[in-house]
């Protein structure tokens, strides 16, 4: 119960600050929230590495595996991305 | 300990929140996304060093493995194959969820409760399987899975691997139907082996297979039937189901942070849905549904037009003396901009159109290319600054001031059609107004309809003027030809 509380309080504050994101950040937007919803790798590690079972913890590693690449690649890519939002036009290609 | 972790899962999630509200401008953006990254951080060391990892050396493999991977699609992505990295990351995202929930039952299977406990060791007794645990498993494969598959087909219409033309075959909507009954079947026999848990766990394993195997079916038919140019839609809805999937298994493991997060990145995604789908006055339903449009390379009418009307073109040299005589421009990109890679070329013809005292801005349409935002940052790689793109709502009052319009590899949303005919399949869809400028200049290979299959009004119009062939050329020569200008 206290679950789906959390849950439909998590979806107010979600409406509350994400439809004031202008639409000029809507890729990075996305590709942050892939980053975000890579937060499943702390349920693969506990998962992964508490149980003993030989099928779950492979399972839970190659979820683990998965949703690193998640983690890692969108954060970086998104701030690849934000990194080239300026209001100045900047020096000649730096990336 | 249970305390300690869930502070540091609160203190995660409300840097998620905080993250994502510093989107909300693009001057604290990137402070934003670093927050957010933090707040993983604090999320993943708390779970290594507070639960007991007995396997602490697999996992640091397959974090290694996934972070290098992850690091390497990062860096070498080109900007205008971004919506393919979403897509990818939304399938991954979903996978994982899926993979975490079928661990965690995977436990269960064909042991009782005490042997699963020897098995275990030391670790603490399995709980008993509940219902609540069976649904929110069934849930989160189900969600996970769909989310996967159908985000693969996504990548390769978006990459060109396969066509973007809505695929559709005689008996689909039956399939799909049938495909669905199966899905609710093997729910059934996944709930059915959790109630009668104690004696036998095999109708939870078949049921999981079952289920596992038939959503990856479903995510495939759900969206190879959609075209190419409604992705943005498709992409905006699989992100968000990627974050459902990830609340659901969150409600498995009961992990708030895993649920908060989830949510956040679902709302996000449903509130992208809405926009795109409000932004071509269709419904999601409609959308879902699929084959509509995906006329993208389809041989249209020749130069003449099949409307009758009388088309007027147009050459570099005297469109680069209409822009250098003008004191605004409003430059319209669309996906033929981000195809023909001229985003470089379109920033250098502004500098000099600026270098002579023309204002140049953009007008961007929530729909251009494919996914939410996609011309935005294709431009802000070329260097534009970002004050200088508006929102479709923020430029419609500035065409009648406007000399010229230069429409860049953009067509229905410029197609005054929406405005005036009824029974077109774009009547009703918000457009920009490029016609109400003193002169509209379209760059475009040819006058074959966009991707609504509908002829484009606009090309037709007394003000006019169509500059055809490859908008990376015919751009560079432009600005060739304004600097020559003197």
């Amino acid at each position: 119960m206290e679950n789906l509380i959390i849950f439909v309080l998590a979806a107010f504050i979600g409406v509350e600050i994400l439809t004031k994101v202008p639409q000029t950040l809507h890729t990075p937007l996305m590709s942050g929230a892939n980053a975000i919803s890579g937060i499943t790798m702390v349920g693969a590690l506990v998962t992964a590495g508490m149980v003993g079972t030989p099928v779950a913890k492979w399972l839970g590693a190659l979820a683990l595996m998965v949703a690193t690449i998640n983690v890692v690649g969108g954060f970086l890519v998104t701030d690849r991305m934000l990194k080239m939002f300026t209001r100045k036009p900047r020096p000649p290609r730096d990336d | 300990m249970y305390t300690v972790i869930a502070l540091a899962y609160l203190v995660s999630a409300c840097l998620f929140i905080l993250g994502l509200k510093r989107l909300q401008s693009p001057v604290t953006a990137r402070q934003g996304n670093q927050m957010a990254a933090l707040g993983m951080l604090v999320a993943v060391v708390a779970t290594l060093f507070l639960y007991e990892i007995l396997t602490p050396v697999e996992m640091i493999v397959a974090t290694v493995i996934g972070g290098g991977i992850g690091a390497v699609l990062a860096r070498r992505v080109e900007m205008t194959s971004m919506p393919e990295l979403v897509a990818v990351f939304n399938g991954f995202g979903g996978l994982a969820s899926a993979l975490v929930a079928s661990a965690e039952v995977a436990r269960y299977f064909s042991e009782t409760p005490a042997a699963a406990e020897a098995v275990a060791g030391g670790a603490p007794p399995l709980a008993p399987l509940t219902l609540t645990l069976a649904v929110t498993v069934a849930a989160s494969v189900l969600i996970g899975t769909v989310t996967f598959s159908g985000s693969f087909v996504a990548f390769a219409k978006l990459k060109g691997l396969i066509s973007g033309q809505p695929a559709q075959f005689l008996g689909m909507r039956a399939l799909t139907v049938l495909l669905l009954l199966g899905v609710a079947a093997a729910v059934g026999l996944i709930l059915y082996g959790a109630h009668v848990f104690t004696q036998d766990s095999a109708f939870l394993m078949g049921g999981l297979l079952g289920l596992g195997g038939l959503a990856l079916i479903l995510g495939i038919f759900l969206v190879i039937p959609i075209g190419g140019a409604d992705m943005p839609v498709v992409v905006a809805l699989l992100n968000s189901y990627s974050g459902l999937a990830a609340a659901a298994t969150g409600f498995v493991l009961d992990n708030i942070v895993l649920i908060i997060s989830g949510t956040l990145v679902g709302v996000s995604g449903l509130m992208l849905t809405r926009i795109m789908c409000d932004a071509m006055n269709r419904s999601l339903w409609n959308v879902l549904l699929g084959g509509f449009g995906g006329a993208d390379d389809s041989d249209g009418p020749a130069v003449e037009g099949a409307t009758g009307g009388t088309v007027r073109e147009t050459s570099p040299a005297d469109t680069a003396i209409l822009l250098t005589y003008a004191e605004q421009v409003v430059v319209i990109p669309g996906y033929g901009m981000a195809v023909a890679q001229a985003q470089h070329q379109v920033q250098e013809l502004a500098e000099v159109l600026e270098g002579r005292g023309v204002t140049v801005k953009y007008g961007i349409h929530p729909v251009a290319g494919r996914m939410p935002g996609h011309m935005n940052v294709l431009l802000a790689e070329a260097n534009v600054p970002y004050d200088h793109l508006y929102e479709m709502d923020d430029i419609n009052p500035e065409f009648p001031n406007t000399d010229v319009s230069l429409v860049i590899g953009a067509n229905d949303v410029v197609n005054p059609a929406a405005r005036t005919k009824k029974g077109s399949p774009i009547y009703g869809m918000p457009i920009l107004d490029a016609d109400a400028s003193d002169t509209v200049v379209v760059l475009k290979r040819s006058l074959r309809p966009g991707y609504s299959g509908v002829q484009n009004d606009l090309f037709y119009n007394d003000n006019t003027r169509m500059l055809f062939g490859d908008a990376k050329e015919s751009v560079g020569e432009l600005t060739a030809e304004v600097k020559a200008l003197g």
